[in-house]
C-alpha cells in the first residue's frame, strides 16, 4: 500500500528534475551560442571589442544600466553586457568570494570598501552619481504625508530597509538628523523589497531612494523629506583585477561616468557628483 | 537554499522506514563498486557544506556572538513560530491526509497533486501567493481586514501562516503514506460493531498511524524551522516579531559574516539534536 504512494510520488519529481535540467541546459547552450556567433562576427567587423562584459551593479541601478548596457552594445556591436543587480553587500561578497565580474558598481563606500580591502579592485573606485531618498506612499497619498516627521505616526504601516543595507544606514542617518524615532513594522532585506511591500500596499509608506520611486511610476507616490540632503549615498564603480574582459570593462566605466551616461542617470532621478 | 531537497529526502526514506535499512547494514560487505562510489561522491556532497560550516566557525568569539539578545529572540521566535505552524499542519492536515487516502471522489490526483505543491514551489513564491491571498490587499485579506481589522503580514501569526504552507506537505504526505499502509478492515471492523465512521477514526485509525503523524510533524517542525523565503516575503522582517533564525542569517551575513556563521550553527545543531534524537523513537515505526 504504502507503495501506491511512492509511485505517485516519484514521476512528478523526476519530472520536475528533468524539467530543470532542461532549462538549465538550453538557457546554458543557448547563451554559448549567441555570444560565440556575436563574437565571431565582430573580430571581422570591429577589431576592438568584444565578448561580454560582466556588471555587478547595486539593486538601485537596474534600471538606468539595463539601458546603458543596450546602449553600450548598440555602440559596440560584438559585445555583450550582462548583469548581475542585488544588495550592494551580497554582492561585494560574492565578488571577494571570487565570482566572474568585471565591473562593480554599488550604492555606498562602505560596501565598496569590502571589495576594495579584499585587493580585488583594480584601481580606485570613481564617484559617478548621488542618490538621495525619498518617502514612497500609496498612490495619491491618501495618508496625507508629508514629512518624515508624519512616518512616526503609530496608525502607519512603514518599512525600512535593514540597517545592514546602505538604504537602511542612509533612512537611519536622515531619521537621526531629524532627531525622529520611528519603529517600522518591517527592516526589508534590499530597497526594492521596501518598495514592493509599498506597491501591493501591505506597507503604507517606505523610505526608499528617489530613483526607485521614479522606477516605480505610478504604483507609488513620492514625498521629499529635507533631512534627506543628511543622508545623501555616493555611488562608486570599479573594474575588478580579475576582469576577464578588460578593454570592454573600461568602456563601459568610461560610458557610465561619460555626459550621455549621466544624461540616462538622472533621469532615473540621480544627482550628478 | 538546499534544506528542502535534503529533507525531501528524509521524507521518502521515512516512508520506506526501518526494515530496508537493516538489510542493507546485512549486505554492506558486498555493495559493488559502480554503487558504492557514486553513494559515497552523494554523502560528501550533502554532508561537505555542513563540515565547511564547522571548520569556518569563530569558535574563539562564538560565545559572545551566540549570547547576544537579538540571537536569542531570534530563536525563541523560531521555536514558538516552528510549533505553532506545526500545532495548525496538525489540526488541518491530518483530516486532509484521511480524505486523500481514505474517500474516493473525482479529482483526488489533482488534488493531491495540488497539496504536494508547496513542496517543489520556490518558498518565495509562496509567500508572493500568501501576500495575493492574504495580504492587506489579497482577495481574502482584505476582507479580514475590512471585517475584523487583521491583518497578517508583519505580524507573528503571519510567520505561522508562512510556515504552516510550506510545511504543511510534509505531514500530510507522511500521513497518507501511513494511512495507506495500514489495514482499512480494522476501521471496517468498528463500523460493524456500531461506530460512527469519525469515532473508528478517533478511535482506531488514529492510534494505528500515531507513529506516522508524530513522524510528519517532527518533519514539518524541521522544515518550519528554517523557512526563509515565504517568511521574509510574507511576513517581513522585525526582531522580536516576525525575525526567526533564517531570516537573522541572511541580513547577519551583508554585514557581518562571523555572526551569520554563528547564528547557521545554532540552526544547524537544534535541527540535528531534533531529527536525530526523534528519528529512532518515531520514524523507524511506520
Amino acid at each position: 500500500m504504502t507503495r501506491t504512494a511512492r509511485r505517485t510520488g516519484r514521476p512528478m519529481q523526476v519530472a520536475a528534475l528533468g524539467v530543470t535540467a532542461l532549462l538549465a541546459l538550453s538557457s546554458c547552450s543557448s547563451s554559448d551560442d549567441s555570444s560565440s556567433t556575436k563574437s565571431d562576427s565582430s573580430a571581422s567587423a570591429s577589431a576592438k571589442l568584444s565578448g561580454t562584459v560582466t556588471v555587478f551593479a547595486a539593486a538601485s541601478l537596474k534600471e538606468s544600466f539595463t539601458t546603458l548596457g543596450k546602449e553600450f552594445e548598440k555602440a559596440h556591436p560584438g559585445t555583450k553586457v550582462t548583469f548581475s543587480f542585488g544588495g550592494s553587500d551580497s554582492l561585494a561578497a560574492s565578488i571577494t568570494g571570487g565570482a566572474p565580474a568585471d565591473v562593480f558598481a554599488s550604492a555606498s563606500p562602505k560596501t565598496m570598501a569590502i571589495v576594495t580591502d579584499a585587493g580585488d579592485a583594480s584601481g580606485t573606485p570613481a564617484t559617478f552619481v548621488h542618490n538621495q531618498l525619498e518617502i514612497a506612499t500609496l498612490p495619491g497619498n491618501p495618508d496625507k504625508i508629508s514629512s518624515l516627521k508624519d512616518l512616526t505616526r503609530s496608525s502607519l504601516k512603514v518599512v525600512l530597509c535593514d540597517k545592514t543595507v546602505p538604504c537602511g544606514a542612509a533612512a537611519q542617518k536622515a531619521l537621526d538628523a531629524g532627531k525622529l524615532k520611528l519603529t517600522p513594522v518591517s527592516y526589508e532585506q534590499d530597497v526594492k523589497a521596501a518598495l514592493t511591500k509599498v506597491e501591493l500596499k501591505e506597507a503604507d509608506a517606505a523610505v526608499v531612494y528617489k530613483t526607485d520611486v521614479h522606477a516605480a511610476g505610478d504604483k507609488v507616490e513620492g514625498v521629499e523629506f529635507p533631512e534627506s540632503a543628511d543622508a545623501i549615498n555616493d555611488y562608486p564603480i570599479v573594474q575588478l583585477k580579475d576582469a576577464q574582459n578588460t578593454e570592454a570593462a573600461k568602456a563601459f566605466i568610461a560610458l557610465v561616468r561619460s555626459a550621455e551616461g549621466q544624461k540616462v542617470l538622472t533621469e532615473a532621478g540621480f544627482l550628478q557628483p | 537554499m538546499t534544506l528542502p531537497t535534503d529533507r525531501s529526502d528524509v521524507a521518502a526514506d521515512t516512508v520506506r522506514g526501518g526494515p530496508r535499512r537493516r538489510r542493507v547494514r546485512a549486505q554492506v560487505r558486498g555493495v559493488p563498486l559502480p554503487l558504492l562510489v557514486p553513494a559515497l561522491i552523494g554523502l560528501a556532497f550533502l554532508v561537505l557544506p555542513l563540515i565547511a560550516l564547522l571548520v569556518r566557525a569563530p569558535w574563539r568569539s562564538l560565545p559572545e556572538l551566540l549570547t547576544s539578545a537579538e540571537v536569542w529572540q531570534a530563536l525563541r521566535l523560531s521555536l514558538v513560530c516552528a510549533t505553532a505552524a506545526t500545532a495548525v499542519t496538525l489540526v488541518v492536515g491530518v483530516p486532509l491526509a484521511w480524505l486523500l487516502a481514505r474517500v474516493e471522489f473525482p479529482g483526488r490526483g489533482l488534488l493531491r497533486a495540488l497539496v504536494t505543491l508547496p513542496l517543489v514551489l520556490p518558498p518565495v513564491v509562496g509567500g508572493v501567493a500568501l501576500l495575493m491571498a492574504l495580504g492587506r490587499n489579497g482577495i481574502v485579506g482584505k476582507s479580514l481586514d475590512s471585517w475584523f481589522g487583521v491583518t497578517l503580514p508583519f505580524t507573528t501569526a503571519g510567520v505561522v501562516v508562512a510556515e504552516a504552507f510550506v510545511a504543511m506537505p510534509f505531514l500530510v504526505i507522511s500521513v497518507e503514506g501511513t494511512l495507506r499502509a495500514a489495514d482499512p478492515r480494522y476501521e471496517e471492523a468498528a463500523a460493524t460493531l456500531g461506530a460512527s465512521r469519525f469515532t473508528a477514526f478517533r478511535r482506531v485509525t488514529l492510534p494505528l498511524i500515531a507513529p506516522g503523524i508524530a513522524a510528519g510533524a517532527v518533519l514539518a517542525w524541521a522544515r518550519a524551522l528554517g523557512e526563509f523565503g515565504a517568511t521574509i516575503t510574507f511576513a517581513g522582517n522585525f526582531p522580536g516579531r516576525t525575525q526567526t533564525m533564517p531570516l537573522a542569517v541572511y541580513l547577519a551575513l551583508q554585514s557581518d559574516p562571523e555572526a551569520a556563521i554563528a547564528l547557521s550553527l545554532v540552526l544547524l545543531a537544534v535541527s540535528v539534536a531534533v531529527l536525530a534524537g526523534l528519528r529512532d523513537r518515531w520514524m523507524t515505526a511506520g
